[in-house]
């Protein structure tokens, strides 16, 4: 067989349009295996990780970020409308958890660092289905780390209204 | 200058009706249609606030939320020098399968004034984020399946050496053309401080016997015109608006790259963001050399539809 440069060009097209079918099958494949998981196998591999272990994953540099809107009302207001807007759909309405996202009224949200959350909010976790949000500017994601921070505060008024 | 042609007897493709005589059901229509399709999911599933950017042409990094669907219709109305103007047409169906992949359809359609309307192809893209997390600068793979005849003007990209003169023929003629083609793109983007910029360099396969591979570009920047956001809910708020340009054209085959005899435009545009869940975008666009249309005008409107992939699943599930 000849190795002329156009047989070389040729099987280099080849190649490509292989390795090209190859990427777009492959997450079809990777949906079809995962779509055979027993709803028992897919409980187990989602208690086996914390959903909220991505929080810790934070780098200190990330951690140490301080919110520019700590305790500003009107930011916990902007932020509430941008949750509503973007988040509810997967954490509910009062970030109670949904079928898709965790609550974010738990304890390891509520105690984590604001620049972790941001951290979390900027990078998403993509594996686990959380988009990355860093379409949204840097002061309407802090927006959104002063609401969730809020949720701690509401939640006690409410504990001490209750009977 | 606008040519005189005879409207021809009859549509092609999905436009004939043969059980009506030939008559086109669509003619002329379709863009109406098109936005009845768009209303019509807009009355049956719950939206989601979309944060799209301005570009119609270029891709950032973001992919559809998964479980979503977005649902686009674009137009655009082109000059045509020594021919008829156009105006080409498109929906999209874009869903979120996975944070990881979008997948997206595309039906595409034109008229050409003094000339037929016809349908003219359609689209499977598929775009697959490569890292986990946000990076200096963040890579998606862009594969796109396309079955079209040559009459499809809707410039969604430039490739190789498209030139305005490809569209000057009557649509009969131009029709005649079918091409089945593999694209590929490296989206490559990045947002700092609210700017996005993203660069797409591509290169498309004709699978019929005899065409080498052809390459082209979309570049495009844009920012919100407000970074921060009110705190009451409103449509003319700054945030809702972001502002953008594109650049986009060919970089010739493989047996000839590079800028020349290919065309390129240059073109500013515009989305606005409603808290509805509706995004409308206008961009009008400025060919950059005589190869290129003088002027295209594009806009469009779309939704997004949160929850469609649950929705369908417990639909599929009660059957």
């Amino acid at each position: 067989m000849k190795f002329t440069l156009r047989n070389c060009v040729e099987y280099l097209q080849t190649a490509t349009l292989l390795t090209a079918s190859f990427t777009g099958l492959l997450p079809i494949c990777a949906c079809m295996v995962s779509a055979k998981d027993s709803p028992e196998q897919q409980a187990q591999a989602k208690h086996e990780e914390s959903v909220y272990a991505e929080i810790a994953k934070a780098p200190e540099k990330a951690r140490s970020q301080r919110n520019p809107f700590e305790n500003d009302p009107d930011a916990i207001a902007a932020g509430s409308k941008l949750f509503a807007q973007h988040c509810a759909e997967c954490h509910g309405n009062m970030a109670e958890g949904g079928k898709k996202g965790p609550s974010l009224r738990e304890e390891e949200v509520q105690d984590a660092a604001p620049g972790a959350l941001f951290w979390v909010l900027t990078n998403g976790v993509v594996r686990r289905g959380m988009p990355v949000w860093s379409k949204l500017p840097e002061p309407q994601r802090w927006q959104i780390v002063s609401f969730l921070k809020s949720l701690r505060e509401t939640e006690h008024v409410s504990s001490l209204n209750s009977p | 200058m606008q040519l005189e042609t005879r409207r021809p007897p009859m549509c092609t493709y999905l436009l004939r009706v043969p059980s009506r005589g030939r008559k086109c059901l669509l003619r002329g229509r379709a863009p109406v249609l098109s936005l009845f399709v768009l209303l019509g999911f807009a009355f049956f599933a719950s939206h989601a606030r979309a944060q799209e950017s301005p570009y119609i042409v270029t891709y950032d990094h973001y992919l559809e939320e998964p479980g979503n669907l977005d649902v686009e219709y674009f137009s655009t109305f082109g000059t045509q020098r020594e021919a008829n103007d156009f105006h080409a047409f498109w929906m999209e169906f874009e869903y979120g399968a996975k944070a990881w992949w979008t997948t997206e359809f595309y039906f595409d359609a034109q008229t050409t004034f003094h000339d037929r309307t016809l349908f003219t192809g359609f689209r499977w893209e598929n775009r697959l984020r490569v890292l986990q997390r946000e990076h200096f600068i963040n890579p998606v793979i862009y594969v796109e399946y396309e079955q079209k005849n040559g009459a499809d003007k809707i410039l969604k990209e430039v490739e190789g050496h498209d030139v305005e003169s490809d569209y000057a023929d009557p649509n009969l003629a131009l029709s005649q053309e079918h091409d089945h083609e593999l694209e590929f793109k490296l989206l490559l983007s990045k947002t700092f401080k609210g700017w996005n910029v993203a660069v797409n360099p591509l290169a498309g396969k004709n699978l019929s016997a005899g065409h080498s591979w052809e390459f082209g570009y979309a570049m495009g920047a844009s920012h919100p015109l407000a970074l921060m956001a009110s705190p009451n809910r409103c449509n003319f708020c700054r945030e809702n608006f972001i502002a953008g340009i594109e650049m986009y054209g060919g970089l010739g085959d493989a047996d000839s790259f590079g800028l020349h005899d290919t065309s390129h435009y240059l073109a500013p545009a515009l989305a606005w963001n409603l808290p509805s869940g509706w995004t409308l975008r206008l961009s009008p666009g400025f060919g950059l050399n005589p190869n290129s249309h003088t002027f295209i005008l594009r806009w469009g409107v779309s939704r997004e539809f949160a929850g469609f992939g649950e929705a369908v699943r417990q639909f599929l599930g009660r059957l």
